[in-house]
């Protein structure tokens, strides 16, 4: 996607989310009659989103948001009174940009087509048709100086009348402050004057004021009388009109939004990316220090040169570990995001293809990492559309099987320790495993007559070059597999799993890493060279000898306490052991039913280690998650477990996938 | 090198007034995302354009126009104004106010160079 589309987006999203906001505020107040600002504010976005959109030609969302504001418009200068049912109306419609904003940000390849908004546009104009207009239309010339009245915006003009309409006074703050500063202290008092009535004006003034300052007048309504504001606001007032009725009604009380639109910032996901590399790199430094530390107690006992080294090494882990999750803290956003995108996708798409789906979700309070969340909407759309095409049966199938006619999808999240688990769950009809198999064996994957169990040859959809539209894994016209949501999912320490019932459907199990940054890991030796294996992939270690190996139909498996444990030799995959050495270490690696033993010749022990990657030059080489420095410039490469897993279960079963010599 | 201030809260749209006009040549080019920041900005250094939105928080455009227009120091700055069709009346004003020029967004980008090109007499 561009960047400048890019930067569209995050702004539209940003301004229709803060849109969201205000509706909710103005249905809060609705009854005691909503706050002016909120109004005008909503009125604000709306026009700034209509002039985004027009300028990068987004026509639908340009005409929508045209018409919308024209609406508001009306709504803020009173010709419209606000009712439950126009807050309802400007929900929906909100709703309606949100997905037009979406769909553009869904980077189709059909995006030269425009969106067709005509019809939501004549039902804006329908509505906009059955509110009675009227206008409050007292005149202000004569009441209010003409030179004071040109500088007002409409709006303004409007906001005035209704003040004077209502009986209260009309009043000049002037105040001067320094130039520097300025809006600090016109921050104060406009809370003030907010507090005792409403601002209507803001005018900035250079006439009888002292060099480096900048003078104001401040025009507001207000019930109360002069003096009681002057002792209030402490400022030069003047009384434009005096309020009608000698008792002040107290004043409607009305917060100020200001602070919420201050206290957040948005800030680039790469910039947080480059303060964790920031981190990864000062993690070293403190391996570092620690590992001198070490030294000097080692040599020099515990001198008081040695525990105070020790002391600032354990200071600044402990600093570090802090700085770390309050970064990765600050990229966290709930799955919820992900999720209600995902929804829109599924209304649209299934009405698109006339079949019906409830959508049930849990578990959207769930955090991830803002840079896992984008990279898995892609997959997680696949599944659902998935799904969608092939695993809900059409509903006359449905029927005649005595399932309920619409069918449902679940999306469900949850936190696992270190990982997100996401499921996608549909009630359709599952994937057809015997049409799997035949597929497999025609491709060469799989030897005819092979024993594997369901589970196994269900997970073959799964690998690169399986998609075909007879198996459940083609996406209608996208020509993309499922080995691709693999991918994805591998590309941030992610796997998928499938589990499938025929008749009652299949559920997809994602498990993702919350965070990606820096890891712990197992430094392992495996002939002469270093390996790391990211703990979170690891359940436990063993030392077994080579006669604990058992052999059974030409895969090497372990009894680990009665469950078989298929075993993959690390030093013969990538082809640095000619012999299996009599005695080794086995890191019991993947979990459930993908769990599996890899045998190394020796454990080194745990390390923080920041994963990067091998660069283009190797994206091709599987079974390496990366590269990463253990301190003293040394290298190692990073073991990426779940692609080994794979590529040994196939590699039992037909041709080797890394070859011999490959590294 | 002449300098330009562009006032304009929507941080998208003002990176494409910059754009546009950068084309044009080379300019000093200050940007302010709010009235309050334009009025801290034009005392800093002589500008020889300013081009602002209309509708902003804080101040708006009209209450800037009138700032500069009624300041012996600025006065004879020129103002163009780019602001949405929604906002005719208010333009009107802004016009009375003593802005030189208006272009109304969406605008393309030749409009808004005609304009700058004719303001400040390139």
């Amino acid at each position: 996607m561009s960047s400048a589309k890019q930067e569209f987006i995050a702004e539209a999203s940003e301004l229709l989310e803060e849109a969201g906001r205000l509706i909710l505020e103005i249905q809060d107040t609705c009854q005691t009659g909503p706050n002016p600002d909120s109004i005008n504010a909503l009125f604000r976005s709306i026009h700034t989103l209509k002039g985004l959109s027009g300028l990068f030609g987004h026509q639908g969302v340009s005409d929508l948001s045209h018409a919308l504001e024209s609406l508001l418009d009306e709504l803020r200068l009173g010709k419209i009174e606000i009712s439950d049912e126009v807050v309802r109306f400007l929900f929906n419609n909100i709703d309606i940009l949100r997905a037009l904003v979406e769909e553009l940000s869904q980077d189709n390849k059909d995006k030269e087509k425009e969106q067709d908004v005509s019809g939501q546009l004549k039902n804006i104009e329908l509505f906009r048709n059955s509110l009675a207009g009227k206008t409050k239309g007292d005149e202000l010339k004569g009441v209010i100086d003409e030179s004071m009245l040109r500088i007002l915006t409409e709006y303004e003009e409007h906001r005035l009348k209704t003040n004077v309409h209502e009986g209260k006074g009309v009043y000049l703050a002037k105040a001067v402050f320094s130039l520097a500063d300025f809006d600090k202290a016109l921050e104060e008092l406009t809370k003030t004057i907010k507090s005792k009535g409403e601002l209507i004006s803001t005018l900035p003034t250079s006439s009888n004021v002292p060099p480096d300052s900048i003078g104001f007048n401040l025009m507001f309504g207000s019930l109360e009388p002069a003096e009681k504001l002057k002792e209030a606001i402490r400022f030069e007032i003047d009384a434009l009109v005096s309020p009608k009725g000698a008792e002040a009604a107290p004043p409607l009380q009305r917060e100020t939004t200001l602070k919420s639109t201050t206290t957040t910032v948005r800030v680039d996901i790469e910039k947080l990316d480059r303060i964790l590399n920031t981190i990864g790199e000062l993690t070293l430094a403190k391996g570092a220090v620690k590992r001198i530390s070490e030294e000097l107690i080692e040599s020099y006992g515990h001198s008081p040169l040695a525990a105070d080294v020790n002391k600032i090494s354990q200071t600044l882990e402990r600093k570090l570990a802090e700085l770390q999750n309050q970064v990765l803290e600050i990229r966290m956003v709930p799955i919820g995001q992900i999720f209600s995108r995902l929804s829109q996708v599924i209304r649209k798409y299934s009405r698109e293809i006339g079949k019906r789906i409830e959508l049930v979700m849990y578990g959207e309070d769930t955090e991830i990492d803002k840079y896992i969340a984008e990279e898995v909407i892609d997959p997680l759309m696949h599944l659902v559309r998935n799904a969608i095409d092939h695993g809900i049966e059409p509903e006359e199938e449905r029927k005649k099987k005595g399932k309920k006619e619409s069918g449902t999808i679940t999306l469900k999240a949850s936190q696992r320790g270190n990982h997100v688990i996401i499921e996608v769950k549909d009630d359709g009809g599952g994937v057809n495993i015997q049409r799997v198999r035949e597929k497999a064996v025609e491709k060469g994957l799989l030897e005819k007559g092979a024993e594997l169990d369901e589970k196994e040859i269900v997970n073959f959809i799964f690998m690169p070059g399986f998609s075909t539209k007879e198996i459940v894994t083609e996406v209608s016209g996208r020509g993309v597999g499922m080995d691709v949501v693999k991918e994805k999912l591998a590309a941030i320490g992610g796997f998928a799993e499938i589990d499938t019932k025929k008749g009652l459907g299949s559920v997809f199990t994602l498990t993702i890493p919350i965070t990606l940054a820096i890891i712990k890991a197992l430094i392992v030796r495996v002939g002469a060279m270093k390996f790391a294996i990211p703990l979170t992939s690891i359940s436990e270690t063993l030392v077994i000898t080579r006669g604990d190996i058992q052999s059974v139909e030409g895969r090497d498996v372990y009894n680990l306490r009665g469950e078989m444990l298929a075993m993959t030799n690390i030093g013969r995959i990538f082809a640095l052991t000619a012999e299996d050495a009599e005695r080794f270490f086995v890191v019991v690696a993947g979990t459930g039913k993908r769990r599996h033993g890899l045998m190394v010749d020796e454990l080194f022990g745990q390390h923080e280690i920041v994963i990067k990657s091998l660069g283009e030059y190797f994206a091709g080489i599987r079974g390496f998650a990366g590269a990463a420095e253990i301190g003293k410039h040394e290298v190692i490469l990073v073991i990426d477990v779940d692609s080994l897993i794979d590529d040994a279960v196939v590699k039992q079963k037909a041709t080797p996938v890394i070859k011999s010599g490959a590294f | 090198m002449k300098s330009i201030l562009i006032v304009e809260d929507s941080t998208t749209t003002r990176s494409l007034i910059r754009a546009v006009i950068e084309e044009l040549g080379d300019f000093n080019i200050v940007e302010a995302p709010t009235g309050f920041d334009a009025l801290k900005l034009l005392p800093a250094q002589d500008f020889d354009l300013v081009v602002t939105d209309i509708n902003m928080p804080d101040i708006n455009g009209l209450e800037l126009i009138n700032f500069v227009k009624s300041n012996p120091r600025y006065s004879s700055i020129p103002l163009i104004i780019v602001t949405t069709e929604r906002s005719e009346e208010d333009k009107k004003r802004g016009m009375a106010l003593g802005a030189t020029a208006y272009v109304t967004k969406p605008f393309k980008a030749l409009e808004l160079q005609d304009t700058v090109k004719r303001v400040m007499n390139l």
